[in-house]
């Protein structure tokens, strides 16, 4: 790159695996534009729309069912109470925090890199959280009811929700974290809508688009309350990506059971939600890039960002597993020790030691900078620590309910066939949101984008 | 080029603040309605299958609530009184009053009046008369002015919140013993300083756990 400017030298080695080489603001535009305004929409996307919508359709006939014959055709009863509905609860908030991290707290800490896979990590966020509260919500049985039961309003009842209940603070973090989540997104995607209103070749497109756009005129104004729309928002977000599941992991630490009660639980969820999502970020960024051609976009640089990020998070868990370990040794208490026994030796022990293959001994392969650069290695290994995330919830939840105190309590647990119903259901949702998004919205921020140009194409120059 | 009429900007302004409008408004009206008459029944006089009038019973001749509802003091229900009760009256006045007649096609048959409830609690509610009337909680306070209606309407919503606000406040209504079933009683101006000494001296703590009512 020896024909840029001097002055741009800094930025240049810096970004220069950012982006590929030879792209200039118009190309930026026109590629990530094209992608949704294009009228021909290629052949697998429809395969892969089918099939997703085909999984939402599960997803709602399990709901139907489940409103018909009540909540007991999942496989929860005494004494698992919490199953699948809880664990995937958990699973998809947590996937939503990458989001959340990467354009929120990047941000704020101006990681460039950031810029390229904000949008799509966002909008995976937004998806992510509507799978999420389908869970809980449906979980109550009868989710009509559950306005008194979660919202505090003036009801005929006299009645207030429980306030030192962590589960009603989760209905303030979780409904907080979906409010921001969805604002930020939209704020960031107004100045690409306009780009998009005004590069649409037909009347309908333009008024879409347009109304989506919000009147951007794209003028100085505009831009400098843009600026100012889009931190205040991240410094909201911030606390966000800290507070949402260290709630969601007070919803056991509160809780009495042995397996649950630990201080440790709000740091090591949050890491978890953070290893989980970037897993997921991976997971759909590796085939979105393939497919759509996006390689010069998103770098291996970012995906390299993203796995180690992915083995940080991932040494944290793992601390925490071993700390969860230690502490039921070390603190004497018979019940703790009962519990880790029992989790390494009982009946669901299968569950505990693939978490660990999963979560602890698989990601550390990506200290290997030649696994670490290999997107069918890094596409698995997401998908491994995916499954992994989901197992660790499994072996907190059931695993540590399914030995009540009693041995006269004691039960097994399983999920139903409405259990995996609902979970590969929502998995159909989630996918359904993304396929929908990637087709009709810029999956990547083009006027972000276009700052990361060095001076020398004509871009703005990072401050 | 303009895709849209200039008027579309004061319109996304107006619409956008006026969604925040609809949606309290319409949380303010969902409230409203769930407190009206139309879902309480509350002010509903009912039509019965005879038309007794407790204005001109209670208020006009003076009648003791217990002479009807003879269990008040000492069950759950206050008790429905049997034609019997009616006709040991009636078998002498108003006697051929083509009014009375199911009462006395009752008394002949044996067969019950079938009063039309206008107090219908729901059955996971638990309710006990005699435990209210024997600590000076008066008739009227839940009933309302009985001696006044001709024919019986429910005073109060019988909502959850309103059973709390005595539960939660009893010294604001409790009232002596003496006038629990002088349904012309008037609380004094001191109610709170009364109410007070009154719970205290009759051991008033109204519970407010959920199984207290909801057993």
């Amino acid at each position: 790159m020896a024909e840029h400017a001097p002055s741009a030298k800094r930025i240049q080695s810096e970004t220069d695996a950012l982006i590929a080489p030879g792209h200039t603001l118009a190309s930026i535009t026109e590629k990530i534009a094209s992608l949704a305004l294009k009228r021909r929409t290629p052949l697998g996307w429809f395969v892969g729309f089918g099939i997703s919508f085909l999984l939402l359709q599960a997803l709602l006939y399990t709901l139907a069912v489940l409103l018909f014959k009540g909540v007991g055709v999942w496989g929860i009863n005494v004494p698992v109470g919490w199953g699948f509905d809880i664990i995937n609860l958990v699973w998809w908030i947590g996937i939503g925090h990458a989001g959340t991290l990467i354009s929120a707290i990047l941000l704020l800490l101006r990681q460039d890199w950031r810029t390229s896979i904000n949008r799509f990590a966002e909008a995976m966020t937004l998806f992510a959280v509507a799978c999420a509260v389908i869970f809980p919500v449906f979980h109550t049985g009868r989710p009509w009811l559950a306005a008194y039961w979660l919202f505090p309003y003036p009801n005929t009842m006299g009645l207030w929700p429980n306030f030192r209940s962590p589960l009603i603070w989760d209905v303030f973090a979780i409904s907080t974290y979906g409010t921001v989540s969805a604002l930020f997104w939209y704020v960031g995607l107004i100045p690409d809508m306009a780009t998009l209103r005004d590069r649409a070749k037909s009347k309908a497109w333009k008024i879409v688009y347009g109304m989506a756009a919000m009147g951007w005129r794209g003028s100085a104004r505009h831009w400098h309350n843009y600026e100012s729309a889009y931190l205040l928002l991240a410094g909201l977000a911030t606390p966000l990506v800290i507070s949402v599941h260290t709630v969601v992991s007070l919803d056991f630490a509160a809780g009495v059971i042995p397996g649950w009660h630990a201080t440790i639980f709000p740091p090591y969820f949050v890491a978890g939600a953070i290893y989980a999502g970037f897993a997921m970020v991976l997971t759909l960024s590796i085939p979105l890039r393939k497919a759509y051609g996006l390689e010069d976009f998103i770098t291996m640089k970012h995906l390299e960002n993203m796995a180690k990020v992915m083995l940080a998070t991932g040494l944290i868990v793992a601390y925490g597993y071993t700390m969860e370990a230690f502490m039921a040794w070390y603190s004497g208490n018979p019940y703790e020790k009962f519990m880790m026994a029992n989790r390494m030796g009982g009946p669901y022990a299968v569950f505990y030691w693939l978490l660990i293959l999963c979560n602890v001994l698989a990601p550390n392969l990506l200290w290997i900078k030649n696994l670490r650069t290999n997107t069918t290695f890094l596409f698995l290994i997401s998908l491994v620590v995916g499954v992994g995330m989901w197992l660790e919830r499994f072996v907190i939840i059931p695993v540590s309910l399914h030995r009540d105190f009693l041995p006269s309590s004691w039960g097994s647990y399983a999920g139903t066939r409405y259990d995996w119903s609902a979970f590969l259901g929502t998995i159909g949702l989630f996918l359904t949101l993304f396929f929908l998004f990637i087709r009709f919205m810029p999956v990547i921020s083009i006027f972000e984008m276009r700052t990361i140009l060095p001076e020398g194409e004509g871009g703005e120059p990072k401050s | 080029m303009q895709i849209f009429h200039h008027s579309t900007n004061t319109l996304a302004k107006v619409s956008i603040f006026g969604a925040l409008f609809a949606a309290a408004g319409g949380l303010w009206l969902v409230l409203e309605v769930n407190r009206s008459s139309y879902v309480t029944q509350a002010g509903v006089a009912r039509i019965q299958p005879v038309q007794f009038s407790h204005q001109h019973h209670v208020g006009g001749m003076g009648l003791d609530c217990r002479y009807c509802h003879t269990s008040v003091e000492t069950a759950a229900a206050a008790g429905i009184p049997p034609t019997q009760t009616c006709m040991n009256c009636h078998s002498q006045i108003w006697s051929t009053s083509p009014e009375l007649e199911p009462v006395r096609e009752s008394f002949r048959s044996g067969k019950s009046l079938e009063w039309v409830r206008v107090h219908d609690l729901p059955e996971f509610a638990y309710f006990n008369h005699s435990a209210h009337v024997n600590k000076g909680m008066g008739c009227t306070t839940c009933h309302g002015r009985i001696d006044r209606m001709p024919l019986v309407w429910q005073e109060a919503s019988l909502q959850m919140e309103w059973c709390l606000t005595c539960h939660r406040a009893p010294e604001k209504f409790v009232r002596p013993q003496a006038e629990v079933f002088n349904a012309a009683y008037e609380p004094p101006a001191d109610q709170l300083e009364l109410g007070r000494k009154l719970v205290q001296e009759y051991g008033l703590k109204p519970r407010t756990s959920c199984s207290t009512c909801h057993r």
